[in-house]
């Protein structure tokens, strides 16, 4: 039997300098006793350890490397001598750490977790305290007196240090102690709570919050104790709240539940008082577009607000000679608030510049003025409105074509065509002719242009374009030649 | 009026924050206040440095600026109309309360929001000087959080993500004639329209593939909200309806959803009781369904009755338990998005299923070690020595997964 004497207590590098060395030598675990400076029997006789070998005996994986170097802050002293197990057994089965369910790994994977989470708790539950200084001039000067469960003040010291470069620090620990002056962290042999202040003024702020944030009306005493188990409180200043803080939660609640609505403060009543003297709603009867685009923000005439970010209203000049009408705002018309900004709306910008339509004379807007989609995760999938809601949306577009007073109407797509023709329509048999409507204007209809950006087939895509651009270039046509159009 | 000691501002303004539920600290990019001589770091997971009795964890100094408010949302605690003491700290006094208390490690940053005075503009502004005199003349590097006045101006929206780390918007309730009801003030389209251009901020901040300028920064931990549940008559379905629509549009990192709590001179127009806690519970269950799991609305929803979810047992073995055709799962064979839909079984433990079984077959006691319990799920899986026989179409099936009743919901 061979005896390996430890003298830290989560020395990695010390426990792998002897792994190595009885790794070469070929020493099975069994063979082996491995004493800790926190070992139940520190006078256990045995064999010298071997040399060191002069070169590297095994290779093993950064996962290895990262849960031995874990487990062996557990406070177990079995825990040297499972990491060398494990390292032997992945001799023979370089595969083992994957198995999760052997015996070896639950416990490495568990003795890792327990110190990974003490740590954990360690950067929560530290809780500094000021050094009361002469010279204020001075870097402020903080100290902290924790008891981790396993030996974890060495790896989760940095934390601090990244955390409080600005400040001086120490945090002892029963068993080593860690300092932070600015330039460089130094460890040091561990301590009693009496080296450190044993008060703060700030504490009494913080009891304050702690009091205060808490909620009476839900209770969950239980969930507090599994996150903040009862061994960190006595280190904890707002602890010695938690027990009057239980026993008057009932009592809270109800004071807060029978405490009935009172008469509202003065200052509330002057308020309301004012805002009652303001102008009323607008009513149906717009006047300018901008009335009937405020009046939209309210719309409840089909379900779509309630999921669309906004409505999106036409935009363009309010004397425009032509007024396109696509079907719905997109998910990316929805998110900016304005019509034709997204994919689509560029193929259109493209397809209007090649008919020689100034973009900047026209006005754009929907048919439905809410955007219609289903969610799939992070995306909003489009839908194509129904009936019901290209009826309740048309309001809207009316009032847009009355205020507005165009020549020409371009429906693009079928979703427009209903809306302005009352009916369902097909493109096929509608587009390349002027439709003329009651109040004098010209309808065309052609496609959408968001079908041009769903066809698959680059030649077909290409073609259907050049017959979209001809259905854009008889519209410039109408408007250079209103005779033309009239007699259609 | 008196002037109050700060100690009482400071009770009576994180009394008025403790209905906004997030304290989550995690999710932005890392930071070190190492070589600096600043203060602050952030380290991708949040810390949880304290609980409260109430089971919630304190990460963060979460208060108002003020609790003043000119908005008389019925919800609310800070009502114009209410009743409840008022205060208002000056931002350099929260400015120094951040810096003390993180100094002693008592919180990761900051969650600072606000009652509405004077106006939106004015108040957003107040919030935003906060975060900047914080990151600029103190060198913090903790973790920020503000919340959004929706109809404030975009320019100080866009300055707010420049100091903060997360920035979030309430949407209150799960519809839009519930918000109007409840908060005749607040305009639904105009809080959906903040988050809308909080994530137009958002992709512009993330870095493109092939551009090599390096994209302004803006709040690196993203945009959450908060939906109040049981103060108006939504259904669970309309709630999980809201909160999926929310995350499709907007980029959100989470939903909070929590539960209307009696609050002190509560408006007679709220309901006497507030809903059992289970209820938020068995919400975020479904949430978590909805983003990781796979699951739609309409499934978790199917698994309960009348578009409430089922409070006794958890959505997934809700819905389990109404599908039991799609059962028993074969742990040595199914695919990966099945395994997520066994009850019982969670992310984790489907990737350790899935890394054992390359090498050799998984028995009941494999899974039992490495999924922790298998109390639940061994009804509806095989393995190599296991088969629930005819126990996952037995009637009992429902009574025996059934958890017994709690102590909290005695509370509920």
């Amino acid at each position: 039997m061979i005896a390996i004497r430890l003298d830290g207590y989560a020395d990695f590098a010390e426990w792998r300098g002897h792994a190595r060395a009885l790794l070469a030598h070929g020493i099975e675990p069994s063979d082996v006793a491995w004493i800790g400076p926190d070992a139940f029997e520190q006078l256990l006789a045995g064999d010298a350890p071997p040399p060191a070998p002069a070169e590297a005996v095994t290779r093993v994986s950064p996962d290895f490397l990262e849960k031995a170097e874990a487990a062996l802050c557990h406070r177990d002293p079995e825990r040297f001598a499972l990491c060398y197990r494990i390292l032997w057994r992945l001799k023979g089965d370089r595969n083992l750490l994957e198995v999760a369910s052997d015996p070896d790994i639950v416990r490495l994977r568990q003795m890792a977790s327990a110190v990974r989470r003490d740590a954990h708790k360690m950067t929560a539950f530290v809780r500094f305290r000021k050094v009361e200084i002469a010279d204020e001039a001075e870097r402020e000067r903080f100290a902290a007196w924790f008891e981790p469960d396993h030996y974890v003040l060495e790896r989760t010291a940095p934390f601090f240090m990244r955390r409080f470069d600005g400040m001086d620090w120490a945090i002892v620990t029963p068993y080593a102690s860690a300092v932070w002056n600015g330039q460089a962290l130094a460890f040091g042999p561990g301590g009693r709570k009496g080296d450190v202040p044993s008060e703060d003024a700030v504490e009494a702020a913080w009891t304050t919050y702690f009091a205060s944030i808490f909620n009476p009306a839900r209770l969950k005493v239980a969930m507090m104790k599994s996150e903040m188990p009862v061994k960190y409180w006595r280190n904890l200043p707002e602890a010695r709240l938690i027990d009057p803080l239980i026993r008057g939660a009932r009592e809270a609640e109800m004071a807060m539940i029978e405490r009935a609505a009172s008469q509202p403060p003065a200052r509330h009543l002057r308020q309301a008082g004012r805002e009652a003297d303001s102008p009323a709603n607008a009513t149906d009867d717009f006047a300018t577009l901008s009335e009937a685009h405020d009046a939209l923000a309210s719309c409840r005439r089909c379900p779509l607000y309630e999921q669309a970010t906004q409505p999106v209203f036409g935009e363009g000049p309010a004397d425009a000679e032509i007024v396109f009408v696509g079907e719905q705002p997109g998910d990316q018309e929805d998110l900016a608030g304005r019509p034709f900004v997204g994919p689509a709306g560029q193929v259109f910008d493209g397809a209007l510049a090649e008919a020689g339509i100034d973009r900047s004379r026209v006005y754009v807007t929907n048919a439905v003025k809410h955007f219609k989609f289903v969610p799939r995760g992070k995306r909003r999938l489009h839908q194509k409105p129904d009936g019901s809601e290209i009826a309740a949306c048309n309001v809207w577009l009316s009032h847009e074509l009355r205020l507005v007073r165009p020549r020409i109407i371009v429906a693009l797509g079928a979703t427009a065509a209903q809306s302005l023709m009352g009916r369902s329509a097909t493109i096929s048999k509608l587009r390349g002719a002027p439709i003329a409507r009651e109040d004098g204007s010209v309808l065309f209809v052609t496609n959408h242009p968001s079908y041009l950006l769903r066809i698959p087939d680059r030649a077909l895509a290409a073609s259907e374009r050049e017959k979209f651009i001809a259905d854009l270039a008889l519209v410039a046509q109408a408007i250079a030649g209103p005779a033309a159009a009239a007699d259609a | 009026m008196a002037t109050l000691t700060l100690d009482r501002k400071l009770a009576i303004l994180s009394d008025a924050a403790k209905y906004d539920a997030s304290c989550a600290s995690s999710g932005t990019k890392k930071r070190s206040s190492a070589g600096t001589g600043g203060i602050g770091s952030t380290e991708g997971s949040g810390i949880c440095h304290a609980y409260a009795p109430d089971g919630r964890c304190i990460s963060l100094l979460k208060i108002l600026l003020t609790n003043f408010c000119v908005y008389d949302c019925v919800y609310c605690v800070n009502r114009s109309s209410s009743n409840v003491p008022r205060a208002r700290f000056s931002v350099e006094e929260v400015v120094k309360l951040t810096l003390d208390f993180y100094k002693r490690n008592y919180i990761e940053g900051l969650f600072l929001s606000s009652g509405i005075i004077r106006s939106p503009d004015y108040t957003m502004e107040e919030m935003v000087r906060v975060a900047k005199s914080l990151r600029t003349e103190h060198k913090f590097f903790g973790y920020i959080h503000l919340k959004v006045i929706p109809n404030a101006d975009p320019d100080l929206l866009a300055e707010a993500g420049r100091w903060a780390d997360r920035l979030s918007t309430n949407i209150e309730m799960p519809t839009d004639v519930g918000l109007e009801h409840f908060a005749p003030e607040k305009r639904p389209a105009e809080i959906r329209t903040a988050m809308a251009r909080i994530r137009g901020r958002l992709d512009e901040a993330r870095p493109e593939g092939k551009s090599r300028s390096k994209p302004k920064a803006f709040a690196p931990a993203g945009q959450s909200t908060q939906m109040i549940v049981g103060a108006d008559a939504a259904d669970d379905a309309a709630i999980l309806n809201r909160a999926a629509g929310l995350y499709s549009g907007y980029s959100l990192k989470r939903v909070y959803y929590s539960a209307f709590s009696p609050i002190p001179d509560a408006s007679s127009r709220l309901p006497l009781k507030p809903p059992p806690l289970m209820r938020e519970h068995r919400l975020y269950q479904a949430d978590w369904l909805l983003r990781f799991y796979g699951f739609s609305v309409p499934e978790i929803v199917a698994g309960g009755e009348g578009g409430q979810l089922d409070l006794a047992i958890d959505p997934k073995l809700a819905w389990a338990l109404k599908n039991r055709g799609d059962f028993p799962v074969d742990v040595n064979r199914a695919s990966r998005e099945t395994l997520l839909r066994v009850p019982g079984l969670g992310k984790t433990g489907v990737d350790r299923i899935l890394s054992t079984r390359r090498h050799h077959r998984l028995r009941l006691d494999d899974i039992a070690r490495l999924a922790g319990s298998i109390e639940t799920m061994r009804a509806f899986i095989v393995c190599a020595d296991w088969t629930p026989g005819g126990v996952i179409d037995s009637p009992h099936l429902r009574a025996r997964l059934t958890p017994r009743p709690q102590q909290m919901e005695l509370f509920g």
